[in-house]
């Protein structure tokens, strides 16, 4: 993964971006409110595959993108804007 | 030192086809696993023990790290569990004959303002106190133990002091994994080599054994010292882990000329260097932010290493990268491993093992095996148990090189 398509900058070297957190809801199959709050704030899906996360755009329009990525690879598979 | 002593030491190891069942099943054959089943055998004879690992032994993170045993942590917990491991491993090469090319270095830490030296500064009163003792060095005193360093950091980083942990080794990874593998093997554990798990076997809420393309295998307790994958296994179970897996690249040069006795480590451009004993020069830096369980070393990678590495020690600059290549280090959330139960009973966890994962595999191998044996965490790993998440008792500290 050398570069990432900003929908603002274009193609820029992946230097210029941070990586932010991966997004993903807490499951549905955990119903109790305090085991609801401690995956949220510690637990991981740790996907091996397509994930969706938040990058930013730190040397460049410093905005955030939501980018599609296949973690087998570490391989962008789109820019959600 | 000849060659034909090293090969004449090389442990006999046998692969056996496996059994239908066994008291404890360990997945996950590199060095915690094969340290889980030798201090199992060797310190409660409990050898109806199988290591069932997906590839060969030692293909995951034991053979890709960069072999550097130390104990200067930065929390209490931690240190006194690294400097058991770190003493372990001085005497591994008597307790089982086999050599393992361990080798006392001393490690120094590199600051470059005067925070970082502060917080080196606390670091050596801190280590000290735990039994991992580490001093202050001066620039005088670096240029004494490092002749090659360049002490104004290619203009750019000076060297104002660091850390001298006294007692910082390496070790041959690949050779600590047939240590222990052959030591297991030679009473009796069985090693199952290129049998991925594909599945638990449950019983209620318990977990019984495992699935594997060579058939199910049963166990009174199922042990997951998995590196990379472990969140899948776990998730297996019905359990969730704070962990998430990031690669970690690295490299080795051609030979240099001289010898480079010690380990040299830096605080602000997070980059670690010593010489292996072939001469080559071993180059590794902090994890990449973005999690993946890619193994390819990357040309990004690579340059921003050698572009850090060259402030300090400009030799390196005449020499050519020989080979590179990437882990998968399962970091915590709070950097520290999680070792124990998982609430699901007949299934245990020995992960998290970061970037920090081999200089532990014999105290965590000792300490899980007592867990195991005896039904009870030991003292020194009882902090570590998954519940701390749970009990807001998390062990933050991110005391490695490749975590800050």
């Amino acid at each position: 993964m050398l570069r990432l398509d900003c929908p603002r900058c274009g193609r820029r070297p992946i230097d210029e971006f941070a990586y932010g957190a991966e997004r993903r809801p807490v499951p549905a199959s955990i119903t109790d409110a305090d085991a609801r709050d401690l995956d949220a704030v510690w637990f991981s899906d740790n996907p091996e595959g397509p994930t969706t996360e938040r990058w930013f755009h730190a040397a460049g329009c410093r905005r955030w993108l939501t980018v599609r990525r296949d973690t087998r690879t570490d391989t962008v598979i789109g820019i959600d804007g | 030192m000849t060659a034909g002593r090293y090969v004449d030491t090389l442990p006999p190891l046998r692969w056996d086809e496996p059994r239908r069942s066994y008291d404890v099943v360990i997945v996950g054959g590199g060095g915690h696993g094969l340290a889980t089943a030798y201090y199992l055998a060797t310190r409660h004879g409990l050898t109806d023990v199988a290591v069932v690992e997906a590839d060969y032994i030692a293909s995951g993170n034991t053979g890709r790290n960069t072999t550097i045993i130390r104990a200067n942590y930065g929390i209490p917990e931690a240190i006194r569990f690294y400097e058991h491991s770190l003493e372990l491993y001085a005497g591994l090469e008597d307790e089982t004959g086999a050599e393992i090319l361990h080798q006392e270095k001393g490690l120094i830490w590199l600051a470059h303002t005067e925070t970082a030296l502060r917080a080196e500064r606390a670091r050596c009163q801190l280590n000290t106190a735990c039994g991992a003792e580490t001093v202050m060095v001066t620039p005088a005193e670096i240029k004494a133990l490092v002749p090659q360093i360049d002490l104004t950091g290619g203009g750019r980083y000076p060297i104002l002091g660091a850390s001298h942990h006294l007692r910082a080794a390496t070790a041959r990874h690949d050779r600590v994994a047939w240590a222990f593998a052959s030591g297991a093997m030679a009473r009796g554990v069985q090693v199952v080599q290129h049998a991925p798990v594909t599945g638990l076997l449950r019983r209620g809420d318990r977990v019984v054994g495992v699935e594997t393309p060579l058939g199910r295998i049963e166990a009174g307790t199922v042990v997951s010292a998995v590196g990379g994958r472990v969140t899948t296994l776990a998730a297996m179970a019905g359990v969730r882990l704070p962990i998430r897996t990031h690669p970690l690249h690295a490299f080795v040069t051609n030979d240099f000329g001289q010898a480079f006795p010690r380990i040299v480590s830096d605080t602000e451009l997070l980059c670690y260097v010593s010489q292996t004993e072939r001469g080559q020069m071993l180059i590794g830096a902090e994890f990449d932010a973005q999690p993946s369980y890619s193994r390819r070393s990357s040309i990004a990678a690579l340059r921003a290493y050698a572009a850090k590495v060259t402030h300090i020690l400009p030799f390196l600059r005449d020499l050519r990268i020989l080979r590179a290549w990437a882990g998968s280090c399962d970091i915590s959330a709070d950097f520290s491993p999680i070792m124990g139960a998982t609430g699901v009973p007949g299934f245990l966890v020995t992960t998290g093992w970061g970037t920090w994962g081999f200089k532990a595999i014999p105290a965590g191998g000792e300490a899980m095996a007592e867990l195991i044996a005896t039904g009870r965490a030991p003292d020194l790993i009882a902090p570590f148990a998954l519940d701390r998440f749970a009990r807001d008792h998390v062990l933050a500290d991110q005391g490695s090189t490749g975590t800050r």
